[in-house]
């Protein structure tokens, strides 16, 4: 077994792990800052995704190392490949949480035209699929991966509710319109983490067998 | 980091010929220190000024200072027979005595004086265990090292410099005869021997230097064009030549 | 259709052509096997005649008398023990001496020096002196000039200088096999020069230097002009006790006897030489065994 390289895998695996979980972090921050009005935490939440974005470029550089240095093949190539591909969707997870947290910022104290339901819905959702993403990525398991797949057509069925709803309250109180767009921009964030969660499970399919599965 | 060796100015001929030009490398202690290049570049030569062993070939002649803990080697003075013993050397092609495993292992320490039976065995199953090799033989200590495979050959010939308990490891392409299954077994003991031995080591496989060196050196036509970590000389080359060489553009 | 004809005319230019190479295979191969067959040829007639005349001779008693005037009565005790005393101390000089100097010549001595070829030069030019030239060499040196009288250690000395260029010329051969790598390893283990001589080059170069004494040895054995010169006698009814000892070796004994006019003693003289025959063949037979074991242990 060639010991050094499957240490130097295993860091590069718990680093993609932490990374993960930072921006879990920044989705919850987002969140509750959204929902509570709490400015602190949205301010907590930006700051945490630069810690995101450190972490990214640290997994690329040794990812980039480990090739030029231990020549990988196989699943280990596999490995390095996906992890090399998937932490830029990660990393956009983590902007679009800092997109939610700054839109957080712009509506202030403002209250909420209505009371925000299934937008806390959609991100408990998302928040889910990404743990859940990390665990399969962890324990390479496809079962876990796919079942993140299927999770998304709910995400997709409450941003559509959620688009409707908004729209009728623009409908019937043109006022609100400046907060409504900002609302359905966060559904419309919530809606494209989902989507990157999913693309980087079938990556995580792909890592594990080496077959390319295309679920949509 | 601890440095073990420091290279200043060094520049070695043989006859006329320059084979080594103003070379400078600082080695740190219990790092693997990896020296390529293509053949002829001056890496063996090099490595070979460590512990002096060019001095056995007539016509060569060295300058510069080489600090092994703060020492000069290269003074006259020196005790090479002192300096060999500390500066341990693996060659590319296995060379065990036509002797048996045992008596290969105490070649050298019976030889400084070392006498006592039960000294000797302890010396031996410990120098075996390190170079990992102590439970493929430890049934046959009494045989002629000649009938081990390539493999087991050049880890006794580690074991072998391990007996005398050495600081530095020089190792001159150590793997380059040997197939890929007893290259990756070397090459794993690699790691285990550097957290007690600092390691240097020329090899042909730029491969081979990207999987088990902190440090590499890249020669040229005599010169040290560039030196640092592994990691960055393999991503990040400073020197057009050394890209062009591990890239495999060289030529 | 032409490519095909073209093809079957190369096929069948080919074919000649092995059919000539297999011929002169066959030529040579039979030519080698006359040589030989030549060479065991005369090696078995010239036993046969010796056999044939001297085995009946063959007894506990010739092996035990002294020389006699008489052919009935003649043994050869005293040449046999005799040639025993000579090689034997013939082998404890020549060989220390010619691994000695050849360990200086290959080893210590610089390989361009002009006294390194000299001494070159000089140990080629020995090998090929007549024998007998050495028997004066020894007669001026060692019986007059040494005062060591016609004894044992004066013949001995004499044909150590005899072999001496054999023996030395073989060791440096079997010194110059040793790999270097071998030798380089010694050197990194922190060893001394001496100690990588006795503890690699020289094991390593044993058997060769073995093999080139035991044929040195052998020639000596069969040696009679260079010690009729120091003054072996032809006949010595008494057993040598010491070195300083006057003596007769087996050829001289033999040399004698075929030099008799009664026709026993040309009878005795075979049974004589297949006593010197078995002598030979025990010595190299021993240092064969002897050279086999070490070889064993080195390879």
């Amino acid at each position: 077994m060639r010991e050094q390289f499957s240490k130097e895998l295993q860091s590069l695996k718990d680093m993609f792990t932490q990374m993960g979980q930072k921006t879990r972090d920044v989705i919850e921050l987002a969140i509750i800052s959204l929902k509570e009005h709490d400015l602190g935490k949205a301010n907590k939440a930006i700051r945490l995704d630069d810690e995101v974005d450190e972490l990214e470029r640290e997994i690329e550089n040794k990812c980039m190392s480990l090739i030029a240095l231990q020549q990988p093949i196989a699943k280990d190539l596999r490995r390095i490949g996906t992890i090399l591909k998937i932490i830029t969707d990660i990393e956009r997870i983590g902007d679009y949480g800092v997109n939610i947290a700054k839109i957080t910022l712009s509506i202030g104290n403002e209250a909420h035209v209505k009371p925000l339901i299934d937008i806390p819905k959609m991100a408990d959702l998302v928040k889910d699929m990404l743990k859940l993403t990390i665990e399969s990525f962890e324990q390479e398991n496809i079962n876990m991966a796919k079942a993140v797949i299927q999770m998304d057509e709910q995400v997709d069925l409450l941003y559509s509710k959620i688009n409707q709803d908004l729209q009728e309250i623009m409908a019937n109180n043109p006022a609100a319109s400046k907060q409504v767009t900002s609302l359905l921009l966060i559904g419309r964030y919530f809606e494209r983490m989902a989507d990157h969660t999913t693309n980087i499970c079938e990556r995580i399919i792909f890592m594990v067998t080496g077959d390319r599965i295309d679920i949509c | 980091m601890d440095l073990k060796i420091k290279v200043e100015s060094l520049n070695f001929y043989y006859g006329a010929f320059q084979a080594l030009e103003d070379i400078h490398m600082n080695v740190h202690e219990n790092k693997i220190t990896a020296l390529i290049g293509p053949s002829g570049c001056g890496k063996s030569t090099f490595i070979r000024t460590l512990n002096r062993m060019n001095d056995m070939i007539e016509g060569t002649r060295v300058e510069g200072s080489i600090l092994l803990d703060g020492e000069n080697i290269l003074k006259n003075e020196t005790d090479v027979v002192d300096l060999r013993k500390r500066v341990g050397m693996v060659f590319q092609k296995p060379n065990p005595f036509p002797k048996t495993i045992y008596e290969n292992v105490i070649y050298g320490p019976k030889r400084h004086g070392i006498k006592n039976k039960s000294q000797l065995d302890e010396l031996v199953e410990k120098s075996l265990t390190g170079a990992a090799l102590w439970n493929e033989v430890k049934d046959k200590l009494h045989q002629s090292a000649l009938a081990l495979s390539g493999g087991q050959q050049q880890r006794l010939c580690i074991a072998r410099c391990l007996a005398m308990e050495p600081e530095v490891l020089l190792m001159d392409e150590p793997t380059s005869a040997l197939d890929p299954i007893a290259t990756q077994k070397i090459e794993e003991l690699f790691e285990a021997l550097k957290k007690k031995y600092t390691i240097v080591i020329v090899t042909h496989s730029m491969q081979q230097a990207g999987r088990i060196s902190d440090f590499t050196g890249f020669f040229l036509n005599g010169e040290l064009l560039e030196y640092g970590e592994t990691d960055v000389l393999f991503t990040k080359p400073r020197d057009k030549r050394t890209e062009d060489y591990i890239t495999g553009r060289f030529g | 259709m032409e490519i095909n004809t073209q093809t079957n005319m190369h096929t069948i230019k080919r074919k000649n052509n092995i059919n000539s190479r297999k011929l002169k295979n066959k030529v040579f191969h039979g030519f080698l096997i006359l040589a030989t067959t030549m060479s065991i040829i005369v090696l078995a007639l010239l036993l046969y005649q010796i056999f044939s005349t001297g085995f009946k001779y063959l007894s506990f008693d010739f092996l035990n008398n002294m020389p006699s005037r008489f052919p009935h009565k003649a043994g050869i005790k005293s040449a046999l023990v005799g040639s025993i005393w000579v090689i034997s101390l013939t082998a404890l000089f020549s060989f220390p001496l010619g691994v000695g100097t050849a360990i200086y010549l290959e080893k210590y001595s610089n390989s361009k020096s002009w006294l390194n070829k000299l001494l070159q030069i000089n140990i080629a030019n020995l090998a090929g002196v007549p024998s007998i030239v050495y028997g004066m060499l020894g007669l001026a040196v060692f019986v007059r000039f040494f005062n060591f009288e016609r004894s044992i250690l004066s013949g001995a000395l004499t044909l150590t200088l005899l072999i001496l260029p054999v023996i030395i010329v073989a060791a440096q051969e079997a010194i110059k096999s040793v790999p270097d790598s071998l030798i380089q390893g010694s050197f990194a283990l922190g060893v001394t020069k001496w100690q990588t001589i006795t503890g690699v080059v020289l094991p390593y170069a044993l058997p060769g230097i073995l093999t080139g004494t035991i044929l040195a040895i052998s020639r000596a054995m069969g040696e009679a002009a260079p010690l009729i010169m120091v003054g072996a006698a032809g006949y010595i009814a008494f057993m040598p006790s010491g070195p300083m000892d006057s003596f007769t070796v087996l050829p001289i004994q033999i040399f004698n006897w075929t030099s008799r006019p009664q026709a026993e003693f040309q009878n005795i003289a075979a049974a004589g030489i297949i006593v010197l025959m078995a002598l030979l063949l025990t010595a190299n037979a021993t240092a064969i065994i002897l050279r086999n074991k070490y070889q064993n242990r080195t390879d």
